[in-house]
């Protein structure tokens, strides 16, 4: 199975697939930012492949290495009953990744939550609003700069 | 019942303040604002084995407007914040308010940008329950304080507040 879908991704994208990793026997492909909605769509509608389930969509703080941001994805095909995933790395000056919401109407939750707790932008996203942060709020709490209690006077409370 | 063959035609003096906070505190109405698993806690504390009707305050009501004692039962984060406000503010004058469990009174274990730690912030609180969550019996000792802080509440001292007015919110709009 892990030779088949590489094969076939590599041939039919073959600027799309960066590295390709195995741990545990979880096979991960770290695909280009540019070519991942394409990559996505064929992954579900190949009928060999059949990828046809987004389970998570999230993003991950790298800190200070190069491409601060990671999106993760992963997929899983029940008819191969196979799961694969999926990551994009962006740099902190240009976040913004094309949004999966045409192919998987559920990326449109996790896309917003991943916006709200990293500021990753979705392009073509048909609603992209906070999830759980009041609209007002300005920062994003899950990068690694942000501390653990907040920033003083960024939340209002009611008056005493 | 019995009382009228006890004292027969005879009368009782007594202070204003003495029949209205003994009648205030014995027969409290809580407003059970249960936001996480405290509230589970404090269902316990209204069944049979605890019985909170012991202590006369077993009319939960849903309701702001027909309750006098708020228990916080839960984690109160910035954006539930307003609504506990917003629900205080809504119940009658005098009202009093239990702070139940540690996430109420402090944050708790949520040491964390989304908690208010602590909600004596933004609401004024008459008790703390500690405990994560508080045992019922816990619960029924913190109306217990405060039916002795109600009793010792004259009319004279509930501050005259003017009405408040609310403000109206739009939240369907942002």
């Amino acid at each position: 199975m892990k030779e088949l879908i590489e094969n076939k991704l590599r041939n039919q994208f073959p600027q799309a697939i960066l590295e390709v990793s195995e741990f545990r026997g979880d096979l991960t492909f770290l695909v280009d930012k540019n070519f991942i909605v394409e990559v996505c769509k064929f992954l579900r509608d190949d009928p060999e492949l059949s990828f046809n389930l987004l389970v998570d969509l999230c993003g991950v703080d790298r800190a200070k290495r190069k491409d601060r941001f990671e999106v993760v994805y992963h997929l899983i095909s029940i008819k191969n009953k196979y799961r694969l995933r999926l990551k994009v790395r962006v740099d902190e000056k240009d976040c913004e990744v094309e949004s999966l919401t045409s192919i998987f109407p559920t990326a449109n939750w996790h896309e917003r939550e991943t916006y709200d707790m990293y500021g990753i932008k979705f392009k073509n996203h048909p609603d992209l609003r906070r999830m759980y942060m009041p609209e007002e709020f300005e920062y994003y709490p899950l990068r690694k700069d942000f501390p653990l209690l907040g920033i003083p006077g960024s939340l209002q409370l009611p008056k005493r | 019942m019995g009382l009228e063959s006890a004292f027969g035609q005879s009368f009782i003096t007594t202070t204003i303040d003495a029949v209205v906070s003994w009648a205030r505190k014995n027969s409290l109405w809580p407003m059970p604002l249960g936001i996480s698993c405290c509230a589970i806690e404090m269902m316990a504390a209204a069944d049979p084995r605890f019985d909170i009707a012991r202590f006369g305050s077993e009319v939960m009501r849903f309701t702001p407007r027909q309750c006098d004692l708020l228990i916080v039962a839960g984690t109160v984060t910035y954006k539930m914040a307003k609504v506990v406000r917003k629900i205080y503010d809504q119940m009658p004058e005098p009202k009093w308010v239990i702070s139940m469990g540690a996430c109420a009174s402090s944050g708790g274990m949520f040491r964390s940008y989304s908690v208010v730690q602590g909600i004596d912030q933004f609401v004024p609180v008459d008790v703390y329950v500690a405990g994560c969550p508080p045992r019922p019996e816990n619960l029924l000792n913190a109306i217990i304080e405060i039916q002795k802080k109600v009793g010792k509440t004259s009319v004279l001292d509930l501050p005259d507040q003017p009405l408040i007015e609310l403000p109206v919110l739009n939240e369907r709009t942002n």
